[in-house]
């Protein structure tokens, strides 16, 4: 923890405001309803806007016929695939990510084809919204429909129906001639795989599948869009990142990127499904096209039908191990749905899937697979829960058949600092044994267990990202200070940049008040997500406030009269030091900003920053159940998530990350999933009948926070959102099994599954 | 919607002239829990919205020697603080008060329930399981009809233009009673049946069961009253294998369907599960009501 960053504003490298519990600066408002989210905003002479999605899962689009919808008084603008403009197809980078701008603009409105139920094929503004509901009744479409394929291995057979007829598979020698649905193959290996398997004693070799799984956010997307007849266009929404948003339309519309202003909203939760855009393009469109603000608000059920879940997997692992404890080779088959457009997180997914040991002989090979559903968006560490999933359910059979205690197991094999990742790099320190330790030494693992009850362990990786971020720091008149940055607040981060700020100024966190701008106020920062923001751009905040302590110092020596060197910074103090020392009394940051005007003027800092070296996140879960074996159904009796948090800078809101994720995670083990009807139509979209966990399903979680600090902050902070998410599915699959001798392989591990594995005597037939 | 119209009134004579006269279609308000939800995703657009929680005679509880008359508007919240209704028909009471979140439980009712005519209503089963009968008014006037009757498939009623619940009638269940209603749902709450059984039964001095009913929901187009349920604990101690007959009579009784909610094998096997506990909830409150 001892870092030249760290003698950054608090001299004596102890923290006094990182680690503390201050209340949240956006909590008061969010609790009394005062916090203006998405569909809070209003305009003068708005209009409501309404999209009329498709109800097939794929058909040919012959015709729109928008005539009568535009004779409707009180409709003023219609959009369609006719009023946008068509895009290459190409990928180019987009901040952290590349992204294809043609297959964002067929997603966002349909050209050609309807690839799934609820895709956008017309948009409606009109003057209230029953008009906007009768005109998007009187547009007709021609639909010719065509064969459908929701599942993923049904896509990737030779004779699936074909998505898109210009696809032909990447990564692959020779490249295919005929199109298919497998848009694209990766592998990573290291070793040698034969040898690994030849020197195991015991091999387990099993499939899983997954299903899709939505983020749950409670906020629907939201947008109000204002073109003005300058070609100035502003747009508020909630989202995880103004700026993506803002490059976005501006590439689907064709508008410069300086004629956009963004302005994030309050959000209720994304999860990562507010890192892209749906409705923001075609409500500044309509906008265009009326003269006037377009308001547009999805309801549930649009939620569900048109906005991204994160893929379902089919997975194969094959692991082998030594009587004595060691994993000797790994071999994994990876397949993801990305939905009607390429881009699942297959690599991630092919990454992460066996990060958590050290493994001299691995090989993954993955596949990222379009079907006729809406296309994935990130979700909490994308593609890691999936395959770790997978490959922790191997792990755990490894361990049984060996006889060694899973965590133990695990131990054995930990990865830890210089552990070669099957991706490329060596690790720097690592929690991944402290994790294990911890929860191996919990009260919780010891505890003995009733009748019908189990208990199951799991580990999960994620990478975590650092990535570009910009802070500005003002300080005001009376020594309190502003810290404005890009990063919409979805988990707490206005609290842990508020605190790292806070501490290299010196002053209390509630002399620092954060504040989350447009992108017209704020310098460039990547979006909320990859866990990235309290540590890229609490850094970044760090970088201002360095640069806001040289001022203050600055300021001190003009008014002493002595040289800059000869003062340093302390809890919020300029002081005279060395040959200087005890000659004047310490001047606080409130005094020296009251002489702000005769001493250079205002004190304010901006810092930039591309910040690497994020901490990779190690989590470990411990999961009791019991199993009704009348009727299957899986109460999760205690639960406790342990997470290497680097430091945890608020660990209220690390608490809160750990008990999330868990809390998610139960829900993808359990009991979620998207129901189709024969024809590709979405049964179930609402949260009645998509089966979230409710409050009273869960225990309190307990989170357990380890420290093994990340040497690239100044801190010690490592990204803590996504990894908790990665380890339940396995945690809650182990902990079945330790009830009912049954390994569920298939998810969700609902009622009438479960059931019906009980009665096969043990057998998941697969689903 | 742009058209809609909302009527409140006092008595049930002007409620049935309301509903009986309207033009298109006319909606009943209890409570609105259902309604609401299906006016919002447009499931329904009527012309007409017709208030019933203002009549008195939908909102009364009421209870002599032989029976106890709940008002078909009565919520949840409301009727789970009857102390003579909980103390007579706790398995009634409680089928209730599962409907929805402490919200939903200020306005959800036994007659909206019912109406909304829905196999997977969870008050149903409870009430058909305790004999309950239904006390309807209509532009012919008033007539009697068993709960069970009430629901003809699923959204369909046996109620006419103009008809509505006005109330149920439950007799005063005689010593040694006790009834209970159980659900299945994969979550705690929040949630619509997979399969729900209600169980009503009366012991003779000697412990032998002279008197039950068995009612189901969710397994069937309609909730199920099921008589091989009943004859199955009839002049029996309610033992083991009176328990299993019990359990094998409702799930013969099952014909469910495949869907989001369940599978038809899930649903049998588990409607029978749900018989036997909710009888062994009765019988050990037959028991302690001697």
């Amino acid at each position: 923890m001892a870092t030249a960053k760290q003698e950054i504003g608090n001299g004596n490298g102890s923290l006094k405001y990182v680690g503390t519990r201050p209340w949240r600066p956006d909590g008061v408002d969010k609790v009394t309803g005062r916090a203006k989210f998405g569909a809070d905003i209003s305009l003068p002479g708005m209009l409501v806007g309404r999209m009329l999605r498709s109800p097939h899962a794929h058909a040919r689009i012959v015709s729109i016929d928008t005539s009568a919808a535009r004779a409707l008084p009180g409709v003023k603008a219609i959009v369609t695939r006719d009023e946008l403009p068509d895009i290459p197809n190409q990928w180019v980078p987009a901040g952290e990510v590349a992204v294809n701008y043609r297959d964002m603009s067929q997603n966002v409105m349909a050209r050609e084809k309807a690839l799934y139920d609820g895709h956008a094929v017309a948009a409606v503004a009109a003057t209230s919204t029953a008009i906007a509901k009768q005109a998007i009744d009187l547009i007709e479409v021609d639909y010719e429909v065509l064969p459908h394929v929701i599942d993923v291995r049904e896509a990737m057979e030779p004779d699936a129906p074909v998505l898109h007829d210009d696809m032909f598979t990447e990564g692959v020698e020779p490249t295919p001639e005929t199109p298919s649905n497998v848009f694209k193959k990766v592998e990573f290996a290291h070793g040698d795989l034969d040898a690994g398997f030849a020197q195991a004693d015991v091999i387990v070799e099993r499939t899983f599948t997954t299903k899709p799984v939505h983020q749950g956010y409670i906020e629907p997307h939201a947008v109000v869009a204002s073109a003005g007849e300058d070609g100035q266009c502003e747009v508020w929404c909630c989202t995880q990142g103004q700026f993506t948003v803002r490059a976005y339309c501006a590439n689907l519309l064709g508008i410069e990127i300086g004629k956009i202003n963004v302005t994030p909203s309050e959000i209720g939760g994304g999860f990562g499904g507010k890192t892209v855009v749906y409705l923001e393009p075609i409500a500044l469109r309509l906008s265009q096209l009326a003269g006037r603000p377009v308001k547009m608000v999805m309801s549930r059920e649009e939620v569900f039908r048109a906005s991204g879940p994160t893929s379902g997997g089919a997975m194969t692992i094959k692991m082998g191990a030594t009587k004595e404890g060691k994993i000797t080779a790994a071999k994994a088959w990876i397949a993801y749905q990305a939905g009607a457009f390429p881009g699942s997180p297959i690599g991630p997914g092919c990454m992460c899937v066996f990060a958590p040991y050290d493994i001299e002989n691995a090989e993954v090979e993955g596949y990222d697979v379009v079907v006729n559903r809406p296309k994935v968006a990130a979700y909490r560490a994308p593609g890691a829960p999936i395959s770790e999933f997978a490959s922790e359910g191997v792990v755990d059979e490894l361990a049984k058949k060996l006889g060694i205690d899973p965590a133990e197991f695990r131990l054995m094999n930990a990865a830890k600092e210089g552990t070669r990742a099957l991706y490329g790099p060596k690790f720097g320190p690592v929690g991944c044994i402290e994790t294990l330790e911890a929860a191996r030494q919990s009260e919780h693992y010891s505890t003995p267990l009733g009748p019908n009850q189990g208990r199951g362990i799991a580990t999960g990786f994620w990478f975590n990202i650092g990535g570009e971020s910009c802070a500005t720091i003002n300080v005001n008149e009376d020594g309190t200070a502003t810290v404005i940055e890009g990063n919409p607040d979805i988990g707490g981060s206005r609290a842990s940049i508020q605190l790292q700020a806070a501490e290299a100024l010196g002053i209390p966190p509630e002399r620092v008040r954060p504040l989350v701008a447009d992108t017209d106020s704020i310098g460039y920062t990547f979006l909320t997500g990859g866990s990235r923001v309290t540590f890229a751009t609490g850094m970044a905040a760090i970088d201002a406030a360095g640069k806001v302590v040289e001022q203050l110092r600055e300021r001190a020596a003009k008014i002493w009269d002595i040289p800059v060197e000869a003062v340093e910074w302390e809890d919020g103090y300029a002081k005279p030091s060395g040959s200087n020392a005890g000659d004047f009394e310490p001047m606080s940051m409130a005094e020296i900003a009251a002489q702000a005007g005769k001493t250079g003027g205002p004190i304010a800092a901006t810092a930039t920053i591309n910040a690497q070296g994020a901490g990779p996140g190690f989590g470990t879960h411990v999961c009791d159940v019991e199993v009704d074996r009348e009727t299957g159904r899986v109460t999760v009796l205690r639960y406790t998530a342990v997470q290497d948090a680097g430091k945890a800078v608020h660990p209220s809101y690390v608490e809160g990350q750990m008990q999330g994720g868990a809390a998610q995670g139960i829900g993808w083990a359990l009991n979620e999933e998207y129901i189709y009807d024969k024809d590709g139509r979405l049964e179930n979209p609402g949260f009645l009948d998509y089966r979230m966990p409710v409050a009273s399903d869960l225990p309190m979680i307990d989170a357990v926070i380890v420290e093994v600090p990340n040497p690239n902050h100044p801190y010690g902070v490592r990204g803590v959102g996504e990894t908790p998410i990665v380890p339940p599915m396995a945690a809650v699959a182990a902990a079945i099994e330790n009830a009912t001798g049954v390994r569920m392989t298939d998810l969700p591990m609902s009622p009438p599954r479960l059931l019906e594995a009980m009665d096969n005597g043990g057998a998941n037939g697969g689903a | 919607m742009s058209n809609l119209q909302f009527e409140a009134p006092e008595t049930v004579e002007d409620a049935v002239r309301l509903l009986a006269d309207a033009d298109g279609e006319a909606k009943a308000l209890a409570g609105g829990t259902d309604l609401l939800v299906q006016l919002r995703t447009d499931f329904v657009r009527p012309g007409l919205i017709v208030d019933l929680k203002r009549i008195p005679a939908l909102m009364d509880v009421t209870a002599n020697g032989e029976e106890i008359r709940v008002g078909a508007a009565v919520s949840g919240a409301t009727l789970g603080k009857n102390e003579a209704v909980k103390a007579a028909w706790p398995g009634v009471v409680e089928a209730l008060e599962l409907i929805g979140s402490t919200q939903i439980q200020g306005r959800a009712s036994l007659g909206g329930n019912l109406c909304n005519g829905s196999p997977a209503a969870d008050s149903v089963p409870a009430l058909i399981a305790a004999g309950a009968v239904c006390e309807i008014a209509g532009p012919a006037g008033s007539r009697s009809m068993p709960v069970e009757d009430v629901i003809t498939g699923p959204g369909q009623l046996a109620l006419g233009p103009g008809e509505i619940v006005v109330s149920f009638v439950m007799p005063k269940p005689p010593p040694r009673s006790g009834d209970a209603y159980l659900r299945f749902i994969p979550r705690t709450e929040m949630d619509i049946a997979v399969v729900g059984a209600g169980v009503a039964l009366t012991l003779d001095e000697a412990g032998v069961c002279t008197h039950a009913r068995l009612g189901l929901g969710a397994v069937a187009p309609t909730p199920l009253l099921v008589a091989d349920g009943a004859e199955a604990l009839i002049g029996t101690t309610v033992d083991d294998d009176a328990l299993a007959n019990l359990a094998a009579a409702a799930s013969a009784a099952c014909n469910p369907i495949d869907d989001k909610r369940g599978t038809i094998e899930y649903r049998v096997k588990v409607a029978g599960v749900l018989a036997r506990r909710a009888a062994l909830i009765a019988l050990e409150r037959a028991r302690s009501n001697g």
